[in-house]
């Protein structure tokens, strides 16, 4: 006797799946964009972490954006390298940050607020990993200021975007 | 039709009360950050590293080749007219010879492979710590 145990998959897992994949095409479309410094990426795939944020709930993002990380290192052939590792910390970090500033009233702070706060949390979490493990030295502080004017502006274009999206409702998932 | 300016008026008609301190507020700590981070300072001595261990300070005021054993060999220092440099090295990379000559405090050149390093002071130490 074979025992096939059932996962049942939800409407959410679907939903999940969706949004993750778009999340995992810009960030493929960003790994072919050459960067002028490794580390200073505009990070378009947080647009979708942000706008399923708003659209459906905290746990739904942190699933996309999870997902996003895995699959792409996988895809790329990064999986458990550095690239990886600072994916994975710029993520959670961000996340930690998305998680708080959720809390923000709505009425005062819009998407923009949030992924310019990202995008900072993005970089706190790559840097801790690059200074605890990959170049132990505080030579790095030197790029702190480069990595702190990508992410106010590549937060804001992205939190422009979002704002938009979210007017429009564009990304249909259902 | 896309009109650019009117496209990005816009948008910025889309931030609210909270965006703006939150732009604000990120504007003047990136601001800050390259403040303390890019001193134009320039350096008065510079201290050497092998392994986790201080292998010495020396002044920039002087014309010197400092010869030190590193992991995998004799990695050379060269002081000269307020500058320094790595001026030869066993590693196979050569990043530190590469980066060429450093004068402004707070500037390093690390050769991994080798486990020596330096690291430029100015009249106050940029950073606090510097270790393996």
């Amino acid at each position: 006797m074979v025992n096939v145990k059932h996962i049942k998959i939800t409407q959410e897992d679907h939903r999940i799946a969706k949004l993750a994949a778009i999340a995992i095409a810009m960030h493929m479309v960003e790994a072919v964009i050459p960067s002028p410094l490794p580390g200073v990426k505009p990070g378009i795939a947080n647009i979708v972490t942000l706008y399923v944020l708003y659209q459906y709930n905290f746990a739904t993002a942190a699933w996309v954006s999870i997902l996003r990380v895995f699959a792409s290192s996988l895809l790329l052939g990064q999986f458990l390298s550095p690239t990886f590792a600072l994916s994975l910390s710029g993520a959670l970090i961000s996340l930690s940050i998305l998680w708080l500033a959720a809390h923000l009233p709505k009425q005062h702070f819009s998407a923009v607020s949030l992924s310019i706060l990202a995008a900072f949390g993005h970089i706190a979490g790559q840097l801790i990993v690059v200074r605890l493990w990959l170049i132990p030295h505080t030579g790095i502080s030197y790029l702190i200021p480069i990595f702190a004017a990508a992410a106010l502006f590549f937060g804001l274009l992205n939190g422009l975007i979002t704002a938009k999206l979210l007017r429009q409702k564009i990304i249909n998932t259902n | 039709m896309f009109n650019l300016p009117q496209s990005i008026k816009s948008q910025l008609c889309l931030l609210r009360g909270g965006d703006w301190l939150v732009l604000t507020i990120g504007m003047m700590s990136t601001i800050y950050l390259f403040n303390a981070l890019w001193s134009n300072e320039h350096a008065s001595q510079v201290q050497i590293r092998q392994g986790d261990r201080i292998y010495g300070t020396y002044s920039l005021n002087q014309q010197r080749d400092i010869h030190i054993h590193g992991k995998l060999g004799e990695s050379v220092i060269s002081i000269a007219q307020g500058q320094v440099r790595f001026s030869s090295s066993p590693c196979h990379n050569q990043y530190c010879v590469h980066q060429g000559w450093l004068n402004h405090a707070g500037q390093a050149a690390i050769c991994l492979p080798n486990q020596i390093s330096l690291e430029l002071l100015g009249q106050q130490k940029a950073y606090d710590s510097l270790n393996y």
